[in-house]
């Protein structure tokens, strides 16, 4: 072997060189991940090691018009568990189900949650009771990745009596995750599903709070301070509405048990919605927290129907309430004279080709002027007006009432009424030939190929009230918005307005629901429904010469106006306190 | 021999300053928020670091030539050991599923591999000094391929992978400080950088060419040249396509066989926790036994394999450069020993323990920032353990002993 001093010199040097380039490596590489990527690995590292539990920010309060609460939060407890992965999740679900009487559906749901959002708690009950959170505190070191957190829980204290508007709150589904709307969202996390709270969801959320948790390895919580402060929840401001929380509640005690229907009264100046309820209601309180499967059933298996909401839902023939528009379209267009009488005066009924069409009273109203014939509600004058009118301008005319539109009240759910976009509609349905202008004479009495929402019918008598001026119903919005939708003299206004009157005075359709000391003005209506008994309608305001309140009440199977005008007037009484009320309420 | 005990105070400052540091980092590799066993393992290895200077304090009172002579019953008997672990080993650790643990029933005694790198350095160091010709043949070096053979295969049986990368590291340190031409050396090479290369048809085929020059160039037996190439082409081509024929449970085997740490889910997440654990240290560290990812349990084996892990989020880039440094310095010495020594025997003996150690420092704080492959192989004087702990300071006893003995000159080393 070469052991040559100068060989084993040079070697030596080469060594050297090699050790001191092997370490220079080495430290370079620790620079670049210490020095470099510092801030990179302390985020993973308390990534690691801090568990975020997410603080639930308790939802805006929500007030009627004179500061009483509509919604508010109580406290509840919601469990929830975090876990690294689904099979660990799944055991630990399996290990509680006794202790939480947790069903598979309950189970199903907290782990598609978990795929969800697996960083964050998977929430197991939103709203655990008071015997399940102290049972499960006595367990808690054999859980130790279990979190029971305190949780403001919405609750409506007059239940059922605001649903119509209100809406309710439940936990995020999934196709809501799906939607980009939602994208800042997470399972478990509770969202207005309904009326108001889902039309202002945005504001009424809140904005959701942040616990840092230090846990180990194996998830398990460290005790000691908090590594980071928390970031507490900030809660939604409060949301205030148009609503008389006094009315509402006298509205939905008339309606009762027995009554449905709808009825929403309005302040036809700004469209400010006073009351909305729609008979029968339901209790949003039970839908917190997820819908108890059979309170669902029993309210979907209800013939009455109590999830249609009737005043901006339902829509239903506007009946004889419609008369006021055609009389509008014929007045705007200067098609009538006001003291005019119609050629061939009523004697119960009118021969059109080879169809007779009938007046409502057999025994007919004579020769009548348009005040007499919104009086007694002629339907035999209307006929006339009609074919006066003409089919296509009548179209028209109803479209530019708003007839087919929504009225843009602030709830999600409302549908927009129906009415023909033009004289092709009936080409389309029926073929060019397969119809005759006796549909004139159904769309000029309020039957035919139109159906209204209450809130729509509302709106339109907000604008008879007003001088053509229909305001958007608002129940929150603070900015009135109106929209002139016709425009008629001074004179032709006030026959309409005294032939809604009339309809309130001794021998009017309404007559019995007159109020001592108030002028009413408004109409009674009946709508066809070939389901069964014909549903009633009145729309009508209060005073007559100032109007103060709108209100739009539908009774279905009401048979005819009169008795959903006893409603109304109630309804217009207690508003404007004048009493007693004559109306008396007989049910049946 | 009239000579001081203490020969070598650079040596033993060297070695003792990185033992204590070591100590202390297992003491704080224990303190976790949830205690567990390795609480209190720093008690015993402070017994092992003291039995382990015991064992220095005897060997440095012998002498070279002793241990010379004691060379070949050493090396005989640590191969029985190790022999032995096939028949009674167990695991532990990183490695739990090998045999590198001698054990009676559940007892584990120690690893006689950590042992064997001693007695193959001293082996292999008496072997290569016997020769007086350097080797220019492939054929000339079958005595100390021998030597390292039969304890690597042994040690690839139990299955060692890391340990095995030690033996090769010491077999190559040790052929070039004899004199063994370098070219000599990278065709002994060559059948395994064939194998690492194949797996790009570009860079085997340019690996061959250079192969082809130097066998050309260096001109050794014309038919070791020609097994030499058909050696490359067998593991370059022939393996990877036999490779591809292989059914994906035997890849899988012969992958656990080749290093048994690669089971799904273990090495990914010991390696990113050791270099989240690392890189939170930052300049300065979190901090002596604060380090949160050990403490909250994050990072795996703390106090043995990624040990360097802790000293990294606890001491920061500081503490690693420091520990690095008293490496260097320790290695550097030992070269400047190996380089002084007496005689080729205890030049040899030097050089081989001390590359040995590279290997390990160089594999083993590669592998906490993901530099190297898991192989579970320790860090001197660093991690948790008896025998190495023993071996180390056996080895720093010889170092000793052969800086002693040698001259403050290079001398002329022939016998």
């Amino acid at each position: 072997m070469s052991f040559h001093p100068n060989d084993v010199a040079r070697r030596a040097r080469m060594s050297s060189l090699a050790l001191v380039v092997g370490f220079v490596v080495l430290v370079g590489a620790f620079f670049r991940t210490q020095v470099l990527q510092y801030k990179q690995y302390v985020l993973q590292s308390e990534e690691n090691r801090l568990r975020p539990i997410p603080l639930p920010a308790p939802r805006g309060i929500i007030y009627d018009r004179h500061g009483e609460v509509i919604a508010e939060n109580l406290p509840a407890y919601s469990v929830s568990i975090t876990a690294p992965n689904v099979d660990s999740l799944r055991s630990a679900l399996s290990q509680l189900a006794p202790t939480l009487q947790l069903t598979n559906n309950d189970i199903n749901l907290a782990i598609r949650r978990y795929r969800r959002a697996p960083t964050r708690p998977t929430v197991i009950l939103p709203d655990a009771t008071i015997d399940i959170v102290s049972v499960l505190e006595e367990h808690r070191l054999d859980f130790p990745r279990l979190i029971i957190q305190s949780v403001p829980k919405r609750y409506y204290p007059d239940g059922p009596v605001v649903a119509s508007f209100v809406g309710y709150t439940g936990e995020v589904s999934e196709s809501e995750l799906n939607d980009p709307k939602y994208a800042n969202y997470k399972p478990g996390q509770q969202i207005g599903k309904g009326g108001l709270e889902k039309q202002y969801e945005s504001i009424l959320h809140g904005r959701e709070g942040v616990r840092f948790d230090e846990v180990d390895a194996r998830g398990r919580p460290v005790r000691g301070e908090g590594p980071r402060p928390d970031l507490n929840p900030e809660g939604a401001p409060p949301l205030y509405t148009n609503i008389d929380l006094d009315l509402q509640k006298f509205t939905s005690g008339i309606f009762a048990d027995s009554l449905q229907g709808g009825a929403i009264a309005i302040d036809p100046s700004t469209g400010e919605v006073l009351a909305l309820y729609s008979a029968p209601s339901w209790d949003p309180n039970k839908f917190t927290g997820g819908i108890p499967v059979d309170y669902y059933k029993q309210l979907l298996e209800d013939k009455r129907r109590p999830l249609v909401n009737k005043t901006i839902q339902g829509r239903y023939p506007p009946g004889s309430t419609f008369k006021l528009a055609t009389s509008v379209v014929a007045l705007e267009d200067g098609l009538v004279g006001l003291k005019e009488h119609m050629p061939v005066p009523c004697t119960g009924g009118y021969q059109f080709g080879n169809r007779y069409f009938r007046c409502w009273d057999r025994k007919g109203h004579g020769s009548v002027d348009l005040e007499g014939a919104i009086k007694h509600s002629c339907d035999v004058y209307f006929y006339q007006l009609g074919l006066k009118v003409g089919l296509s301008r009548l179209i028209a005319g109803g479209i530019s009432l708003n007839m087919r539109d929504k009225t843009g009240i602030d709830l999600p759910e409302e549908n927009p009424p129906l009415w023909p976009y033009g004289k092709d509609y009936y080409d389309k349905k029926y073929g060019a030939r397969g119809w005759s202008n006796a549909e004139t004479l159904n769309l000029a009495i309020g039957q035919g190929a139109n159906s209204q929402t209450v809130a729509n019918m509302a709106r339109f008598y907000s604008a008879l009230a007003m001088q053509g001026q229909a305001p958007r119903p608002e129940i929150a919005h603070l900015v009135p918005q109106r929209k002139q939708i016709f425009k008629l003299s001074q004179e032709q206004d006030s026959v309409l307005l005294e032939g809604l009157k009339a309809v309130l005075e001794a021998g009017g359709t309404a007559g019995a629901s007159a109020i001592q000391g108030l002028t009413l003005a408004g109409k009674t209506g009946t709508a066809q429904n070939p389901g069964g008994a014909d549903h009633g309608w009145f729309v009508g305001f209060a005073p007559a010469d100032k109007p103060k309140i709108v209100v739009a009440v539908l009774l279905e199977f009401g048979l005819h106006g009169s008795r959903a005008a006893h409603i109304a007037s109630a309804i217009i009484g207690h508003y404007l306190k004048v009493g007693p009320i004559t109306a008396t309420m007989d049910e049946g | 021999m009239s000579r001081p005990i203490i020969s070598d105070y650079k040596l033993l400052a060297a070695a003792g300053t990185l033992s204590l540091f070591g100590v202390a980092m297992v003491y704080s590799a224990g303190q976790t928020d949830t205690p567990t066993a390795v609480a209190t393992v720093y008690r015993s290895q402070i017994l092992w670091l003291l039995i382990g200077l015991g064992f220095a304090y005897a060997v440095g009172h012998s002498s070279v030539r002793f241990i010379e002579w004691m060379t070949t019953p050493l090396y005989l008997f640590s191969i029985l050991l190790l022999a032995l672990t096939l028949v009674i080993g167990k695991g532990a650790g990183t490695a739990a599923s090998t045999k590198s643990w001698l054990a009676i029933g559940s007892h584990r005694i120690g690893q006689p591999s950590e042992i064997a790198k001693v007695t193959v350095v001293l082996m292999l160091a008496k072997v290569l000094s016997s020769q007086r010709e350097s080797a220019r043949s492939l054929l000339d070096l079958w005595k100390p391929a021998l030597v390292v053979g039969i304890p690597w295969l042994i040690i690839m049986m139990q299955p060692d992978l890391g340990t095995g990368i030690v033996f090769i590291g010491i077999f190559f340190a040790m052929l070039y400080w004899a004199g063994v031409p370098w070219p000599l050396l990278i065709l002994i090479a060559s059948p395994a950088i064939s194998l690492i290369l194949s797996f790009s048809v570009g860079l085997w085929g340019a690996w061959f060419f250079i192969l082809l020059a130097l066998v050309l160039w260096y001109r050794p037996y014309l038919i070791e040249g020609i097994v030499l190439m058909v050696l490359n082409v067998a593991t370059g081509v022939v393996a990877p396509l036999m490779w591809e024929k292989l059914a994906p449970y035997q890849q899988n085997r012969l992958k656990t066989f080749l290093d048994p740490t690669a089971d799904v889910r273990g090495s990914g997440y010991h390696v990113i926790q050791s270099k989240v654990a690392i890189g939170s240290g930052g300049l300065f560290g979190q901090g002596f036994t604060l380090g949160t990812q050990k403490r909250l349990a994050f990072l795996p084996e703390q106090h043995t394999d990624f040990i360097f892990s802790v000293v990294g989020e606890e001491l920061g880039f500081l503490g690693v450069t420091v520990a690095l440094a008293l490496f260097l310095w320790l290695f550097l010495r030992i070269t400047q020993i190996a380089e002084r020594a007496n005689d080729s025997y205890s030049s040899l003996v030097a050089f081989g323990l001390m590359s040995g150690w590279f290997v390990h420092v160089l594999v083993n704080v590669g592998m906490t920032l993901n530099l190297m492959p898991i192989t579970g192989i320790p860090l001197p004087f660093f991690s948790y353990g008896g025998s190495f702990m023993l071996a180390s300071w056996l080895a720093v006893g010889i170092l000793m002993r052969i800086s002693g003995e040698g001259r403050g000159s290079a001398l002329s080393l022939r016998r």
